[in-house]
Parts: structure tokens; sequence; C-alpha cells
């Protein structure tokens, strides 16, 4: 239990072991979950998070991966409502094409709690959907950024995530939110890094040359710590300091950004958590034993690091969540 | 017997480029008659046939029915003038019923509906016509491939009912399926259909034919009664005469013949039988025999197309192991395969390149012939069989089928070849070229050179030939040697006699 | 004994045209295409020709665009041996993802990284060696055959890694994606030395040649005693290969095993280079150094857009526009509409039939 216990800590859980509310709790419960996949380092980590929770809730977790096919997902959704689950949480592939399914649950009094995406559809189909706010966390960082700079002139660029997909766009609106009326900022070069490492750096390095072998760049945003970390790589070929000389500011906070963080080459992330399942464990809680029911849209916390928030700390303790 | 033929084509000629498919053909199928329409690969009778089904307009002459000028757009047009075809492979739907395909696009409806239990019925009765009794509810592929050649040959009856072309349609049936087949066909022609029949198996056409049309490179050569007819004469007239190989050299007959250089001993496979045979230094060893007899697939035993599955390969005395042809090339074989443009050429090649391929195949990955090489091999070979290209870097396929057909033989000459297999090599190749690849042949057995020649040209085999191996029914029936070698024995061999091939 | 040879008259030999000088190399449609990109590239950023010694290396865009091409031109180099014996090799991105994948997980688990290179190399050998197996013994259309290991690969490559960006810091491996050689980028120079490997190999070898016939007509290759499948296991097997060498580039350069996003989507840039090279789909006739320039033009192209400063929605609509420009510009009709303008070279007289 001590590793587990390590990991509960690990993804910031240590808050809602402690605020459980009810004498009963979930010890016991039988909770379905059907995951999307492992189609990269972050789901990994939810899902290791999830049973890492469930384990020290003492909740039965009945897990069913999905290899990215909604189909499988019906189908391990069917399977909970015939085995007769307390509660279904589900990561949907898709946002369409779950009434049906949804209200075979709902029939049969079964609470389905969705996790880090929302659905179409009527709201009374689910109790809850825990997810984060991505318009948020683009806020948070360019936030960060707006204290960083200060008065000074600092011209930025962007690294975007896969040009139509719903974090890119959210991301880039929440940090130009943030960075709205601040004179002495401004993006001056934004292009798609498709959310990968091999991108960021060589969309970065195209960004360097274009703008004085970097000169003129006092900023990189990324869309994602991946690009973040490709981003550094370049800069770092180009003959400067990231960190230093150009600021590195990303979204995400996976262990890799950490590590950069250490070496003092990332400035800041803002983590998606991983833990989605807390509060909806927190969510079912309340329902199954106290009959309340939760907020339709629950929004996790998107908090922000710095080297100042132990990185080297942060980057073992996720190290082993599967990133 | 009517004196108007029911479906009549006059001088009807097909151009293809420049290849005269059918030239001024004249053809003319009576009421009542099994026709007989008869060639070797090449003769014309597929063109004929589409041209009298409608797949194919001619280029002069003209088609009548009922002794009407008539035009056909299409098949199906053809079709509703009342001529139908039946091919050698059954074209239905194998997943539907016989009823359905019986009625397939015609099924009798009432008020909007198709009546299912009538169709049934129908088809029922129909197939009894046939002397079929069996479930027309069953799918059609659950038959046997008589019954359900029966089946196509009845639905073409019933969609068009005046003349009837059949395709090979007996080339996958046993001796007693084609009895029934020819049972059904009878019948019909007792109700006064014209029946044109294409088939490769001389003794059915003599059990079941009235008349036979034979053509040759387009041409017919007659159209005649059978029975004043005997196998001999239309084998005669289906391989011809060419007045310019008329006589066997005497030279030829002399005896006298260099070592054995490759010895094949009971090589063969499923579906060929065994055979035995040597060629000698300076020997041409023809082949004669119809087109399925078996010719083809000797000489793809012997190249390692096809590996035997029994028997031994000799070379000078020592024994070898073929069964791939980088094996036989290995040893010193070539092979200019039938059919040029797929087995033969490399299209996109060089003429050089192509010279060179198989003696660079035969050297390996790694002795590369350098460019210099190169152009001395196709400059030597080129000049020697005369091969006529602009240059030697332009694309094979440019070149004229004689000159491609040069430029594969120069290939094998280019390997030095102890042994050389001549699939038809002077087949759709200008009457130039043709005397060319002969006197080719002869200049190369002068040389000392073993080789196997195939031929459907009887006396162009005849002029080269030591030795004539004759091939009937997938097995070497008889060789002919010295002043034994004339047309006529060969085509008597070819023959056989009706009887022997029933048999 | 005397050897059956054919009379031999003094040959005298139809005139050969002489090797074509340099002048038609550089008139050929990709030339052109490359320098029309560059020029483009060069209005749209003033200071992309400009080359500068830094650190012990050049340092520039033009730099930078061989060295972000120097994977796909890899890749290609594979790829065109492949697509002259008129087959396809879809799986090579996903090898790209396999072999990264087993550098970075051996190196992290502490094996030397010499071994973890040849382990990478040997999987994407096998990987090749696979897929000829698949279009030789059991005769699947290549397709359909490199399909499989490129759906399946990606798994494995995840399987490999759990999943994870597995990071390294192996100096030998960063090298290779990030070093430098007298002061070209290691991938540069890996791609240039590849590149003349094989072309020497095929050229001086008859596997060019061979090659080429089984691609041309594979059916007439058998009777002329070509052994085709031998030559099919090879060319894959080195497709196979080449892919490997650039997922190990492709990792060095993020210092990381992506199996997620690792040579994603590669295999239809190496295709599309191959094509702009001028080597045809149908097989045959094939050129390395032409599928090398392809490749060169594809991340001229991406650079382009990169520093352009366009919108990132713009990239897929201008470089297939590009593509199209190219590849009409090499189309059998252009090439009719070039020759028919007056030339050194007198048109060609009518076959003799």
């Amino acid at each position: 239990m001590n590793i587990i216990k390590t990991l509960a800590l690990g993804a910031g859980l240590s808050g809602l072991l402690l605020s459980a509310a009810y004498a009963e709790g979930l010890q016991g419960k039988v909770i379905g979950f059907s995951q999307i996949g492992s189609e990269s380092g972050w789901r990994a980590a939810e899902t290791s998070v999830t049973k890492a929770v469930a384990a020290e809730l003492g909740i039965d977790l009945k897990f069913a991966d999905a290899q990215q096919k909604q189909e499988n997902q019906i189908k391990a959704i069917r399977g909970f409502i015939a085995q007769g689950v307390d509660a279904i949480l589900v990561a949907p592939v898709v946002a369409t094409g779950w009434e049906e399914v949804l209200t075979e649950a709902k029939e049969a009094n079964i609470p389905v709690v969705l996790l880090d995406r929302g659905i179409e559809g009527p709201e009374d189909l689910y109790l809850t959907s825990v997810a984060s706010d991505q318009v948020k966390e683009g806020r948070v960082a360019g936030e960060w950024l707006v204290g960083a700079v200060g008065d000074k002139q600092c011209n930025v660029v962007e690294l975007q995530g896969t040009v139509g997909s719903s974090p890119a766009i959210n991301r880039k609106q929440g940090f130009e939110e943030a960075l709205a009326g601040k004179a002495n900022l401004a993006i001056i070069r934004s292009q798609t890094g498709d959310f990968t490492r091999s991108k960021g750096k060589e969309v970065m390095e195209g960004f360097l040359k274009a703008e004085g072998g970097g000169a003129n760049i006092c900023a990189v945003y990324a869309h994602n710590d991946d690009m973040a970390v490709g981003a550094i790589q370049a800069i770092k070929d180009a003959g400067l300091k990231p960190g230093t000389d150009i600021l590195v500011v990303s979204i995400d906070a996976v262990p890799d950004i950490f590590a950069a963080m250490v070496a003092g080459e990332a400035n800041a992330t803002v983590e998606l958590t991983p833990n989605m399942a807390g509060p909806a464990f927190e969510a079912l809680d309340a329902y199954l034993n106290g009959g309340t029911v939760p907020p339709k849209f629950i929004i996790t916390e998107s908090k922000l690091y710095t080297p100042a928030d132990d990185p080297q700390g942060e980057y073992d303790r996720r190290k082993g969540l599967g990133y | 017997m009517t004196d108007t033929p029911v479906l009549e084509a006059r001088g009807v000629v097909k151009i293809f480029g420049q290849h005269r498919a059918l030239d001024t053909v004249d053809f003319a199928a009576m009421p009542g008659e099994v026709h007989a329409l008869l060639g070797e690969n090449g003769a014309g009778k597929s063109t004929l046939i589409k041209i009298l089904t409608g797949a194919y307009q001619p280029d002069a002459g003209e088609l009548l029915l009922d002794g009407q000028p008539i035009t056909l757009r299409d098949p199906l047009h053809g079709q509703g003038y009342g001529i139908g075809t039946v091919y050698q492979e059954v074209n239905l739907l194998p997943n539907r019923s016989v009823a359905e395909n019986l009625f397939l696009g015609r099924q009798p409806t009432r008020f909007g509906l198709v009546r299912r239990h009538e169709i049934e019925a129908r088809a029922r009765q129909l197939m009894a016509g046939y002397g079929l009794d069996i479930d027309v509810r069953a799918e059609l592929s659950e038959f046997s491939v008589a019954v359900q050649q029966i089946v196509a040959i009845a639905r073409a009856v019933e969609l068009s009912g005046k003349v009837l072309v059949l395709d090979e349609p007996t080339a996958s049936l046993d001796r007693t399926e084609v009895q029934r087949l020819f049972a059904v066909i009878r019948g019909l022609k007792a109700k006064g259909l014209a029946i044109i029949f294409i088939t490769h198996f001389l003794d059915q056409v003599f059990d079941l034919a009235d008349r036979v049309t034979i053509l040759r490179n387009g041409k017919k050569v007659a159209t005649q009664p059978l029975s004043t007819l005997n196998t001999t004469d239309v084998v005669r007239m289906m391989l011809g005469k060419d007045v310019a190989f008329e006589h066997h050299p005497s030279s030829l007959s002399s005896g006298a013949r260099g070592a054995v250089r490759v010895q094949f001993q009971n090589i063969g496979r499923k579906g060929m039988a065994p055979f035995d045979l040597a060629v000698h230094e300076g020997e041409v060893v023809g082949v004669a025999g119809l087109l399925g007899s078996g010719r083809t697939e000797v000489a793809r035993l012997m190249f390692g197309v096809d590996a035997s599955e029994v028997g031994t390969f000799e070379v000078d005395g020592k024994p070898v192991t073929i069964r791939n042809p980088a094996q036989a090339v290995a040893v010193g074989f070539g092979f200019c395969p039938e059919d040029r443009k797929l087995d033969g050429i490399f299209g996109d090649l060089s003429v050089r390149e192509n010279i060179i391929i198989a003696l660079q195949a035969k050297l390996g990955w790694f002795k590369a012939l350098n460019r210099d090489d190169q152009i001395e091999l196709a400059g030597r070979y080129a000049e020697a069989l005369d091969i006529r290209a602009a240059n030697h870097d332009m694309p094979v396929r440019l070149l004229s089928g004689g000159n491609q057909q040069k430029v594969i033989l120069a290939r094998w000459l280019a390997i030095d070849p102890t042994f050389l297999i001549l699939d038809e090599p002077t087949r759709g190749i200008d009457v130039g070229a043709h005397a060319e690849i002969v006197r080719t042949i002869n200049r190369l057995r002068e040389e000392g050179l073993a080789l196997f020649v195939i031929s459907s040209e009887i006396d162009e085999v005849v002029a080269y030939s030591n030795r004539i191996v004759v091939m009937r029914d997938r097995e070497m029936v008889a060789e002919l040697t010295g002043d034994a070698i004339a047309t006529d024995a060969i085509v008597q061999a070819i023959a056989g006699t009706p009887q022997e091939v029933r048999a | 004994m005397t050897r059956p040879t054919v009379d031999l008259r003094p040959a005298s030999l139809p005139p050969n045209p002489p090797s074509r000088p340099m002048l038609t190399y550089l008139a050929r449609p990709q030339v052109i295409a490359l320098a029309a990109v560059l020029l483009v590239n060069w209005l749209l950023f003033p200071g992309f020709f400009s080359v500068t010694w830094q650190d012990g290396r050049f340092f520039g865009s033009l730099i930078d665009v061989l060295n972000r091409g120097a994977p796909v031109a890899i890749l290609a180099i594979g790829m065109t041996a492949v697509i002259a014996t008129k087959g396809v090799d879809l799986s090579v991105g996903a090898v790209m993802a396999i072999s990264g994948a087993v550098a970075a997980v051996l190196v992290t688990s502490g094996v030397s990284a010499p071994v973890a290179v040849l382990a990478a190399l040997g999987a994407g050998l096998l990987c090749g060696l696979w897929n000829g197996i698949l279009v030789t013994v059991l005769e699947i259309q290549p397709i359909i055959a490199t399909l499989v290991l490129m759906v399946a690969g990606r798994g494995l490559a995840q399987l490999i890694t759990e999943g994870t960006i597995v990071t390294f810091s192996d100096p030998v491996l960063i090298f290779i994606g990030t070093g430098s050689f007298l002061g070209f980028p290691m991938p540069v120079v890996i791609a240039l030395v590849l590149m003349i490997a094989a072309t020497l190999i095929v050229r001086r070898t008859a596997l060019g040649l061979l090659i080429e016939a089984v691609g041309v007509n594979r059916s007439a290759a058998r009777f002329a005693g070509l052994s085709a499948n031998a030559l099919l296991l090879i060319v894959y097997t080195f497709a196979g290969l080449c892919a490997a060498i650039a997922g190990l580039i492709v990792a060095g350069d993020i210092r990381g095993a992506d199996a997620n996003n690792a040579g994603l989507w590669l295999e239809l840039d190496a295709i599309l280079a191959v094509v702009i090279g001028g080597t045809s789909l149908m097989g045959g006739r094939f050129s390395i150094p032409m599928a090398v320039l392809g490749a060169v033009i594809i991340q001229a192209m991406n650079t382009g857009i990169l520093i352009s400063g366009f919108s990132p929605q713009f990239n897929l609509v201008v470089k297939s526009a590009v593509i199209i420009v190219i590849l009409v510009l090499q189309s059998p009709l252009m090439a009719q509409a070039f020759r028919r303008r007056p030339s050194a070279t007198p048109p060609k007289s009518g076959t003799p039939q």
C-alpha cells in the first residue's frame, strides 16, 4: 500500500482523502471505468491514478480499455450495467452517440460520471462531468508570463497544438485573454507543432532563424509540455539559454518539464491533472451515501508549477504514474 | 433445313491496329444445324464470334439475320434479335437460385410483385424439358458445372431462341457430362435452332456438328459438311500449308548429329504424362500438336517454370537440378515464351538492357556488366539478328513484334546457351520477320545449338526440324525422324483416328 | 568442342546517345522546383540563405532544411527501391517508432549505446524481412502486406515504451540525432553517406537493373532467370533498415522515443518524395538521388511555411498546391510540351518495322 499511497499523494490527493464526508465512504462499492485507451502519457497516468485512488478508497474498480473505439466503450458500459455496478466512470472517446447506452444505465439507476471530455446530448443522462477548463489553463499560463515579464517589452512565440483540436483552440484563447491589453507583450509568431516533441523542436528552430537567431524572442508559450521540451532543445542548439534568454511556459505538467525546470531550462507549467477520478469519487460518495446531487460540471484545478515548487520532487513523484 | 441462313456474315473484316484479325470472312449458320468453328489461337474465331453476337462491329462486310441486313450495337442488342451466347466460364450468379438465374431481369410479375411460385414452377418445367429434375430453389453453385452450363444454355435459349453460340462449353466437363450436354444441344437443334459450336476437341466436332468452318490467320480456309471430311483433313486445314517451307530439306534427314546435350528422363507433373527426350548438339526437335495438346506444358517443365514432380535432367551427361527458371538459366537453357508481352519483354527497359538481362541474371548481382560490355553485347547480337531499332537505349516496347522477338532471342544467345526452347517464335509477327526467325533457327542449328521449337505452323516445323515430336492429349504420341518427316504424316499423327481419341 | 555462337560479323553499332551533359540534369523539373521553392523562401525571409558558423557547426535555415529533411530522405532511399519493384512500404513510419523505442528502452535500462543502436537496426531489418516474406512467400499485395506492420508496428512500439515518451541522455544516441561532423548535422551526413552508398551499390552492381526488371515485368523477370523473390526480400529489408536509421535520428533529435508520434505519416512523405523524384509507382526506372532531392523539396516547403508567418491553417493547402504544381511539371504531358521545343538533340526517327 505504501507505493500506492505515494502515488496518490503525488497526484495531489491528500486533500481528497481527508475530505471523505460519509462514514461508509465508497468502501466495497463496485465502480466500472471505461477508459479510452493509452494514446498518450497523460492518459496512462490518468489510468494509473484512477486505479490507485480507487484502491486507496477500497473501491472494487472494473477497468475496461476501449482501444480508441466507441463500440468497445458501449460494450463495456452494457457489461457494467449487466453486472449491476454501483456507478460508472466514462472517458468518452467521441462526443456523440451516447444517448442509447446512457439511457440504459439511467433506467438501471446507475449514476454515470464523465471524465476529462464532455458529450453532446441531454444533461440528465449523466450525474456529472469532471474536466479541466482548457481556456483557464491558457489563461493561467498567460497570467504567469504577464507577471514574470512585468513592464519589460516581450515578444512571445506560440507553439500551437494540432490545428483545429479543442485544446489548441482553447489554450490559445485563454492565453490571449491574459495578454489582452498588455501593450508590452505581443505574440509575434504562432505555428502548429502538432503536440509533439519533434515538431515542437522543428518549429522553434524556424522561429529562431526567422527572429534574428532568437534575439527578438523573449518567451515561448507551448500548448503542451512535449512541444516545450522540443523547443528547449532548439533554443540550446541555437546557442541560447532556455529559461533565461527565452522564457518557457507550457501546459500539462508531465515529468520531463520538471526535469527541465531542475536544469533551469523551463519556467512554468500549468497542470492538467490526471486525477479526474478523485473529484468523481468524491461526488459519487456524496450522491450514493448522502443523496447530494453534485453540480453538472466539476472543473479541476489548473495549478501552476514553477521552479519554486520542488520540481525534483514533482519529477520523482510523477515519473511512476506512466507519463 | 431451309436455304436461307438464319445468321450470316458476308465479307467481314476486323482490323486491330495494323493487324487484320479477320480478313474478308464469310460465315453462315443454317436453322437446325450445329456448325463447328475451328482454328488455332489467333485464327480469328473469337473475333468472328464477337462480331456475330454484336460485341464488335466489323470494319467491313455485313451481317444478315434471316436474309435481312442488321447492325448489332452490343451483345444485348444481339440477344434482342435472338442471338444468345454461352461461354466456357458460366456467366451466371452462383449464389442465386436456379429459378432466379433463369428469369433474372424478366421475372413474371403481377401487380408489380414478383410471382415467386410462378417463377419456380416455370423453372421446373423448363429444366424438365432439358431432362433435369433438380430443385430450382437451390443455389446455382450447389450444382455441377455441367448442370450450370445447361442452366446457362436454357437461359440463353429462353432469351434469344434463334441462334445459340457455344464458346468452348465442354472445356471443364467430363465425358458423361459432355454427352449429357450434347443431348441437350441435339434437342435444341431438332427444334430448329442454329448452333455455333467452338471447341478444341476434334472428336466432339465429329460427334456433334453437321458442318465446319475452319479459320486460319484471320482467313476462312473452308466451310464443309463434316460427312465429307476426316480428322486428318480438318487438322491439315487448321495447321495450313505454307508454300515457302513445303519440303523437308534432305540435309536434315542425313541422320548425322552430334553428342547428346540435354536429356530429360521421366519429366512430368499432374495433368502431364511423363516424357523422355534427348536433344543433340546441332539438332532441332520440333513439336507439333494442337492447342491444348500439352506442348507449352512440356516447355515449361523443361525450363523449370513448372517444377517437375518426377524424373531427372542431364546436361552434357551430368545430372542437374531444374526446379525454377534461374536454375535452368544457370545450366545454359534459354526460353522464348509464347506470350512475348507478358512473359518475355521488359517494355520500359531499353533494347540493350533487354538483351543483356539474362546474362546478367546468370552472372549474379555482383558481377555487373559495365556499360561498355553492355553496348558491345547488345550491338553484337542486334547486328547478328538484324534487330532494327533507332538506338539501343530506346524502350523495347516501341519495337515491332518481330524485332521484340529477335531481342528475346538475342537475350538467350548472349548467355551462350546449351539448349534453346522457342515457343511459337513466329506468332503474331509479320511475314518478313517470320522468314528471318526461321532462317535464324536454321543457322543456330548449323552452328551446333540444341533447339526445341514449338509451332502451330506445321510446314514451318517441317522446314527446320531434324526430328518431330507429336503431342496429343498432353502426351507425346509419336516421334518422326528423317524421311518420315512430312506434313501428311504429322497431320495424321496429330489427328489420330476419331475412334482412338474417343476410347 | 565447338561453342555454338552466332556468326559474328564485325559490329557496326547504331549510335548510342552520348552521356547527357550536366546542363540537362539542371533542367530537370525537380531541380527547377527546388530552386523555385528556395526562391520563394528567400522572398518570404531574406535571411534564408545566410549560413553562419556557430559552436563548431554551420547554422542557418538552409542547414535546417537539410537536417529536418534527412529522416524523410533516408526513408525515401529505401522506399525508392521498394517502389521500383512495383511495391510500396507503408510501414516505415511505424518501423521508425519501433527502432527509436528499442534503442531508448535499452539505453535507459543500462545497455551500452552501440549495442542499443545495433539492436534498433536489427529490429528494423527484422521488420523489413517480415514485409518481404509477406510479399514474396505469401504473395500478399505490398500495400496490404505493409499495412499490417503500419498498424501493428506502432502498437508494438507503444508496448515497448509502455505508452510513454522514453527520455534518455545517452551521448551516443543524442549525437546521432543532433551531433555534427565537419560542421554538418549528423542526420545530413548519415543521409548523404547512405544515399551515395545505396546509389553506388545499385549502380555498380547489377542490383539496380535487376530491381528495375522485376518492377517492369515480374513474370518476364522469372522467365529470364532472375530470382525475383530474393531481390524483393533484399529490397524490403533494406527499406526496414533505412526506417530504423531514420527512427534513431528522430529519437536522438528529441532525446526520447515518442512511440505515438515518431514517424507518424512519414511513410506518405517518403512515397511523395520518391514520386517527386520521378520514380513511377508502376515500378521500373528509379533514381535514389532524385528521391532524396524530392525529400529536400518537401522539407524546403515545410520550412518555408514555418518561417513565412502564415497561420498554420494554411499549411496543408499551401503544401498540396505546391506538390500539384511539381507533379504537373513532371507529368508526361508537360514532358511532351517541353520536348516539342527545339532542342540540341534531333527528334528520334520512327521505328522501322
